[in-house]
């Protein structure tokens, strides 16, 4: 690891806040994203303050639109338990791409700046780590904007949902989607990474077909690493 | 286990949804720490951090209505284009709004 590397884990209030603005207006999408999870939870039947306290300590859209589902009088708490745990399986990953960068921090800031690790704000930092760059202002700034912005839209959703009640017709359920192949596009392009993403993208695919649901993240992700380990990149000059 | 979704028991729910949320989120940067991170660790993580994007977003443009597969085309299109995140992001979902009106 070279000198400039081992600088990149280094974060400071500036560079949160930077990352707080940088992610601040997909975090706009978020709010509506959110306030559409507001309205469904009120329409399952979730009180207020449940409502809000899913959205603030569980911060995954996904699986929390997936146990209104399994929401009822009653709920299956163990099938609820698997349920979040293979949506949201995609956290593990994300924490083992960024541990390079993480294991430089001592561990109360290694595992404080995960708390509000998600899709968008990992992706970015990822890329930043992958540039160079330092990442962890955009993770930690990133999640907090998203955070704040999430919950905030779920409180929107609970009390003026009705403007939102269609999010699907207005192309919103389309915003992680976008957001996450726009970085793939962004990212690294070579004849390597397109074979990479095609492994990733069949085995995701026929996972998606052929193994139980929520399973096909991490099997893609995983042929995808499995292919990078048998086509290496050739050592970066330093 | 059945638990009632009513009073304390749905924020019983929700901690435990949070509870298991949260050992995602910890759950791979603490195995990580028992792997020594070698060059080929690095390989595989690397390779393994675009094909998380990648296996989200494949079985969308599969599954998805014409909306989202032009959502995800405009968005690749433009990103491709202008190189920016943002107007990517607004081609995509423009596209379905606009296709999902009819």
């Amino acid at each position: 690891m070279t000198d400039a590397e081992s600088e990149l884990h280094h974060f400071d209030r500036r560079m949160v806040w930077a990352g707080f603005r940088q992610l601040a207006p997909i975090s706009i999408f978020v709010t509506l994203f959110g306030a559409a999870f507001g309205l469904a939870a009120v329409q399952t039947g979730l009180d207020d303050s449940v409502i809000l306290a899913m959205s603030a300590l569980v911060f995954a859209g996904a699986s929390q639109f997936a146990a209104l589902e399994l929401w009822g009088t009653q709920v299956p708490l163990f099938t609820l338990m698997i349920t979040v745990f293979a949506i949201n399986a995609r956290h593990l990953l994300m924490g083992a791409t960024l541990y390079p960068w993480l294991r430089q921090l001592p561990p109360g800031r290694r595992y404080g700046v995960m708390l509000i690790a998600s899709d968008a704000n990992w992706a970015m930092a990822m890329q930043a780590f992958n540039r160079n760059r330092p990442g962890f202002g955009l993770l930690l700034g990133g999640g907090l904007a998203l955070w704040s912005f999430w919950v905030a839209g779920s409180w929107l959703g609970i009390h003026f949902g009705s403007a939102v009640s269609n999010p699907k017709r207005l192309g919103l359920d389309m915003v992680m989607g976008c957001f996450l192949l726009a970085m793939v596009v962004g990212g690294e392009k070579n004849l390597r990474m397109l074979v990479i993403w095609s492994v990733a993208a069949g085995a995701s695919l026929l996972a998606f077909r052929y193994l139980p649901e929520n399973s096909h993240v991490v099997v893609g992700a995983l042929a995808g690493g499995a292919t990078g380990l048998l086509w290496k990149e050739k050592a970066r000059e330093s | 286990m059945n638990l009632d979704a009513t009073g304390a028991g749905a924020l019983i729910v929700v901690l435990v949804m949070a509870l298991v949320t949260l050992a995602t989120r910890w759950g791979g940067v603490f195995v990580m720490a028992f792997v020594p991170i070698s060059d080929r660790v690095r390989q595989f993580i690397t390779a393994m951090s675009g094909s998380v994007l990648v296996a989200i977003v494949a079985p969308m443009a599969l599954q998805g209505d014409a909306g989202a597969r032009l959502a995800l085309l405009a968005t690749a299109v433009t990103m491709l284009v202008l190189k920016k995140p943002l107007p990517a992001i607004a081609a995509g979902i423009l596209a379905a709004a606009l296709v999902r009106q009819f």
